[in-house]
């Protein structure tokens, strides 16, 4: 339900009452990933969080890595798939690959 | 994320201007393109705007490198806007799951013991006749236009505007019988045989739906099937003619 400009909106609203925010954004994929490049996950610095990135599998990572880039103020790029050493950790069950770009928003 | 790009964003979307935000991946830096200017640090960068131009008439975000620096190209289009005309029972069913799948649903009906805010929750509804009510909204091609009313007074004029615009699809509820006689009422119109092919009629997919809600889902199962094939022709590779 969550498309891209609510998930700005919501950006908006935290941002507006004071909050640190960061935004994780899927910028691409390979083979069958759950959720297509371009998808937002909003985290703001309680961990709260609006949109998605995958199907449940890495957004525990992404909420961890965005409260660390709200914490410093710099991007990170990140991979999830099977062929990382994560794979049993946070990886993607079905056997796709993910890039993230996590970036606070100022 | 600069707080002004998104602002700049939610302007856009107010305005269903579409927009690409280019980020470069290394240092987050931004540069907004829409389809007839650029703002930002590398506005001036051809590669790069052309590039982004490609991604929003596809509708399609993705990572590009350029002279070794690797963009993200968000694309930003206006949602799919869906008109329905006709504030009747399956508009009642259609109208919610559409905007369950994002599109911006405007239910038009002239008629005022139907078309009222009490049996649409939530849902933009306009008391009008839809060719004028299409005019003011103005049809582009993320625009879906659904007839439901049965009476050819009110659903014939819609179907005449929109089929004079390149809304990405177009479709009307009716048998095959009714289909056929419509046919020939737009043809006195002017309507070509070639300009009506666009009307899908009987409307929906063939899933047995029965329901108002079962039709809602047959139609609008169509409208994501004949979206997805378009963007899919638009961003097929061109094969050279042999």
């Amino acid at each position: 339900m969550s498309d891209a400009l609510e998930i700005l909106d919501q950006v908006g609203k935290w941002k507006a009452s004071g909050k640190g925010v960061a935004l994780a954004t899927v910028i691409v994929t390979w083979g069958s990933s759950p959720r297509p490049v371009g998808s937002q996950l909003a985290v703001d610095d309680s961990g709260a969080m609006m949109g998605s990135v995958s199907g449940g599998c890495i957004e525990g990572a992404v909420v961890k890595e965005a409260l660390a880039s709200i914490a410093d103020g710099k991007p990170r790029l990140l991979d999830f798939g099977v062929t990382d050493e994560q794979a049993w950790d946070v990886g993607l069950a079905c056997g796709g690959k993910v890039q993230v770009f996590v970036e606070k928003v100022n | 994320m600069k707080s002004e790009t998104l602002a700049a964003l939610q302007t856009a979307r107010a305005q269903r201007q579409a927009v690409t935000l280019a980020t470069r991946l290394n240092d987050a830096a931004e540069t907004l393109i829409y389809p007839d200017k650029a703002d930002g640090e590398f506005a001036d960068d051809a590669a790069l705007v052309a590039a982004a131009r490609r991604a929003m008439a596809i509708g399609r975000s993705e990572t590009v490198e350029l002279g070794g620096q690797k963009f993200f190209l968000n694309v930003y289009v206006p949602p799919a806007r869906l008109l329905i005309v006709g504030a009747v029972h399956i508009a009642q069913s259609l109208a919610p799951m559409a905007a369950m799948l994002d599109f911006d649903v405007t239910v038009v009906d002239p008629r005022g013991a139907w078309a009222t805010g009490q049996r649409f929750p939530g849902v933009k509804v306009v008391q009008e006749w839809a060719d004028e009510a299409f005019d003011e909204m103005g049809l582009d091609v993320s625009t879906a236009v659904v007839t439901l009313t049965h009476d050819p007074k009110l659903d014939d004029p819609a179907l005449e505007a929109a089929l004079k615009t390149d809304v990405f699809y177009i479709g009307a509820l009716g048998s095959r019988r009714t289909h056929a006689k419509r046919k020939d009422r737009l043809a006195e119109a002017g309507i070509t045989d070639e300009q009506f092919a666009r009307v899908h009629g009987p409307i929906g997919l063939n899933i047995g739906a029965k329901s108002p809600a079962e039709i809602a889902v047959s139609i609008l199962g169509q409208i994501v099937e004949v979206r997805a094939r378009r963007l899919e022709a638009l961003s097929a590779p061109k094969v050279a003619a042999a």
